[in-house]
């Protein structure tokens, strides 16, 4: 399809984007917190990505070459907006990075029907964009998105070692954030009070 | 080897990812199948991440895939 897009047939395109909205308008809300910066920079980023399409190598998967433009779309705009702050590029370490979870004596199931409360969904949104940014763009890709390891290092541009240690501690973090209220949910009945 | 919380804590994700080493799922199981406490912390661990990849969590604003498309069309014709 690819092919037949740099040959002419651009209206191809839009048929080859449509399984990767979602992702790259993640990729882009994981960066920018707000809606509407996010759909501005994935649109910027699928119109960059059709201009240098014939820049796309068949070896990387198209989904892969597609989150790093949006990656990059949203790192350059918070960088000009003097808000892009560098991380660590070694997470592989021991130390300052350990991350211990929310110590519990049992846990009961909470399930899926509770995110039909609004407040429910907000809290999870809100734990998952407040993540710092190196664990929270892992986590979406890899745990939101579905993406394997590979895709998401290749995407992130950073080692598979890394993104299963930035996967590891986001996963704690929210378990360390969110059990604690979770497990104070009744979905049938609302919030069970604190005391 | 002897196993405490901490190691199993430090195994959490790669036990939900069944990516441990045989050897290593097989101690953390053990510990499993007798600390309340490690299986509580994996068993909310893992109802989080079901939770959070539901797609009712983000969901893609109303209108985008028609906004982005008409936006291509102009741009690609232009």
């Amino acid at each position: 399809m690819i092919a037949a897009i740099l040959a002419g047939d651009t209206q191809l395109y839009h048929q080859l984007i449509q399984p990767y909205e979602r992702s790259v308008y993640m990729m882009a809300l994981s960066y920018m917190k707000n809606e509407a910066d996010a759909e501005d920079v994935a649109q910027e980023a699928f119109l960059k990505a059709f201009h240098h399409l014939a820049s796309f190598r068949s070896e990387s998967k198209f989904s892969t070459w597609l989150v790093g433009i949006a990656l990059n779309e949203a790192r350059s705009r918070l960088r000009r907006d003097g808000v892009l702050r560098m991380d660590s590029l070694d997470d592989t370490r021991e130390d300052g990075g350990h991350v211990s979870p929310a110590v519990l004596r049992d846990w009961r199931e909470v399930p899926s029907e509770a995110l039909q409360r609004k407040e429910v969904r907000q809290m999870l949104q809100k734990a998952i964009t407040g993540l710092p940014e190196k664990y929270r763009e892992v986590f979406i890709l890899r745990d939101v998105e579905e993406m394997n390891v590979f895709e998401t290092a290749a995407a992130l541009s950073i080692t598979v070692a890394n993104v299963k240690v930035r996967l590891h501690r986001a996963r704690l973090m929210l378990q360390k954030q969110l059990s604690p209220v979770l497990k104070n949910i009744n979905p049938k009945r609302g919030w069970i009070p604190w005391f | 080897m002897v196993l405490n919380c901490k190691h199993v804590w430090d195994w959490i994700s790669g036990y939900l990812d069944d990516t441990l080493p045989l050897e290593t799922r097989k101690f953390v199981q053990n510990h499993l199948d007798h600390c309340e406490i490690c299986s509580a912390i994996l068993d909310s661990t893992r109802n989080i991440l079901i939770l959070t990849a539901d797609e009712l969590i983000f969901q893609l604003p109303v209108g985008f895939s028609e906004r982005l498309h008409a936006r291509l069309d102009q741009e690609m014709t232009g």
